[in-house]
């Protein structure tokens, strides 16, 4: 929907030389009324949930039954209390394995994701494509279909309810794939690699010397992505573990609430909780934006 | 593409050729390991079956034997199996066109003219791809929930009837809300991206002839990023198609979800509360099968629309 008049715009002609700019165009108009005001509709809605998991967790047990939504509470302090004695601060632990899987797991998925995004983009080699699209077809696999084999396979192999069953199976991404190779196109000139042969550099050292540093956008990107995924993974986790002190934090949240369903107690546990497990991503996205742009993350390449 | 060097007849050396080949073989053994395996195992399954003779006891009593396509033949007359896939697509008739429609009028109200709070709202909306979908399902549920809820504080107070939002019809709404919530800011970053990179100069001939922003929009805008909302189609199908860990989520605050209220939520339920791997294996083959075939059918409707675009 738009405020524009007709009139203002068909009459946009260059101005004639001499006119002061701005005389020939009707009032200009400050900005767009309606768009403005639907996208902070929109804005609103998104943060709803997460201005409402703010003032509930400053609620004590009784205030969060008791009073207006979104009506401030007594109870912050012992809320987080109360989080850190629960089990011997167990949700820290929860906290850390969360920080654990998905920082090393981002590491390793980003690492292998730029090493094949960059082969499949330099080089020219029979079966390039069958094995990008093999790569990719990866995506379609739905995880669970995926979860009970891969953890019978664990099982057999003796590592179900270890940190490696949560770690290993995520490492391969096809989207960060595919985006390295993207990355690696758009970056990395054929010419540059060239020069770099003809003086005698091996292939790994021409990858680590020219083809990292230049997709390093890329790779910030990839990371991010992958970072959110593995942060915000329940299914794997919850599958393959059994023993509570190796939860992430999603896994936690989750068995607290359930026993929340019959000690209504543990509520006030799981809001606090929740507000602190969504702190440490958005913070994450808040900071890196300054200098990181999101539209990297649906592959959009600089040109 | 021949690369300028390599005409002049001279031959690629064997660490070139041999290179790419080992780039990717920490790709291949993972995906080897984590995708094909698996997939392999999971087919095995399906075709066995547990024969347990006499009580089951002691040794050799339980055996795997050959199944044939029983356990096929079980999935796809299950009727509990019938109903998950029903709810959800009835789950996926709202939440795709919802999402994809609200992203794509976010994303070309992000690229009107002189609109305030742009970076904002982008951020802002962008914002609930950061939360994880147990969390996101746990705030709605909350926000759901009678006592708890501002929804229902409000109708109180209006003295309005409070209505369940986790049963009934009201669920699939509800359960649906969530995921367009979560889904919304990423693909409207996608569409945003695409709308971004169209030149300038294709609107200038259309705002000389005095078309509105709005004509600009439906006739230029939506036709020229045509192929990010294909591709954003195709990844929601897929994802709403693998919904799981938010009816997962809500299922201790309402009676309204069942353990198989999903056909992922049966697949887990048959394998690790029934202990059934056999039949959660068939199950699980018959939905890839289902997912595969939906997504190939996608594909080919995109293309074939995008050929007759380009032949008329």
């Amino acid at each position: 929907m738009s405020t524009t008049s007709p009139a203002a715009v068909g009459r946009r002609t260059a101005p004639a030389a001499g006119t002061a700019p701005g005389t020939a165009q009707g009032p200009p108009r400050r900005f767009a009324l309606l768009p403005t005001a639907a996208l902070l509709l929109g804005a609103v809605y998104c943060l709803l949930p997460v201005a409402w998991v703010l003032v509930a967790s400053t609620k004590s047990g009784s205030e969060l039954f008791s009073t207006f939504t979104f009506l401030p509470g007594t109870g912050l302090a012992d809320n987080l209390a109360d989080l850190n004695a629960y089990r011997e601060g167990i949700y820290w632990r929860w906290m850390a394995n969360s920080g654990l899987y998905a920082g090393l797991g981002a590491v390793l998925s980003t690492a292998v994701s730029a090493v094949s995004g960059y082969a499949l983009a330099v080089y020219r080699f029979r079966g390039r494509e069958a094995v990008f699209n093999v790569l990719l077809a990866g995506v379609l696999m739905p995880p669970v279909i995926l979860a009970v084999p891969q953890y019978l396979l664990m099982a057999e192999a003796d590592l179900t309810d270890s940190r490696l069953s949560v770690l290993l199976p995520l490492i391969l991404s096809p989207y960060g794939v595919y985006l390295g190779r993207i990355y690696a196109q758009a970056a990395v000139p054929g010419e540059l690699v060239e020069a770099a042969r003809m003086d005698g550099a091996g292939e790994w050292r021409i990858f680590l010397r020219i083809g990292v540093p230049l997709m390093s956008p890329g790779l910030v990107t990839i990371f991010l992505f992958q970072f959110t995924a593995i942060w915000n993974n329940f299914l794997l986790p919850y599958i393959m573990l059994s023993d509570d002190g190796k939860f992430p934090v999603t896994v936690g949240l989750f068995t607290l609430l359930a026993q929340g369903s019959t000690t209504p107690a543990l509520y006030t546990l799981v809001i606090t909780g929740a507000l602190l497990a969504i702190v440490p991503l958005v913070a994450l996205f808040l900071v890196i934006q300054r200098f990181w742009s999101l539209d990297l993350l649906s592959g959009a390449v600089k040109s | 593409m021949t690369k300028p060097s390599a005409s002049r007849g001279r031959r690629v050396p064997n660490g070139v050729r041999r290179a790419p080949y080992g780039f990717l073989l920490p790709a291949v053994v993972l995906f080897a390991l984590f995708f094909a395996l698996p997939i392999g195992y999971a087919l095995w399954l399906s075709l066995h079956r547990i024969d347990v003779r006499g009580l089951g006891l002691g040794k050799g009593a339980r055996q795997e034997v050959w199944a044939g396509l029983s356990n096929y033949t079980a999935a796809l007359t299950d009727a509990e199996l019938g109903h998950g896939a029903l709810r959800v697509l009835g789950y996926g008739v709202i939440v795709v066109p919802v999402m994809l429609g609200l992203a794509l009028l976010f994303a070309l109200l992000l690229d009107t003219e002189r609109v305030r709070a742009r970076s904002f709202s982008r951020l802002a909306i962008f914002l609930p791809y950061a939360i994880p979908g147990v969390v996101a399902a746990l705030l709605w549920g909350f926000l759901y929930l009678p006592d708890v809820s501002p929804f229902h504080y409000l109708l109180d107070r209006a003295g309005l009837p409070q209505p369940d939002l986790m049963d009934g019809g009201l669920l699939f709404g509800s359960l649906a809300n969530i995921a367009v919530w979560g889904g919304t800011g990423f693909n409207m970053i996608v569409i945003y991206t695409a709308l971004r990179s169209i030149p300038a100069e294709v609107y200038e001939a259309a705002r000389l002839d005095g078309a509105t922003p709005v004509q600009i929009a439906l006739r230029i805008k939506i036709p020229m990023v045509a192929p990010s909302l294909v591709l954003t189609f195709f990844f929601s199908v897929i994802a709403t198609l693998q919904v799981f860990s938010e009816p997962t989520t809500l299922k201790p605050l309402t009676n309204g979800i069942s353990t198989t209220w999903s056909p992922l939520m049966k697949v887990y339920n048959d394998a690790f509360v029934a202990g059934n791997v056999y039949a959660a294996s068939a199950t699980a083959v018959v939905l890839a099968l289902a997912t595969f075939a939906l997504s190939f059918a996608l594909l080919r409707f995109a293309d074939s629309r995008a050929k007759n675009r380009g032949t008329s």
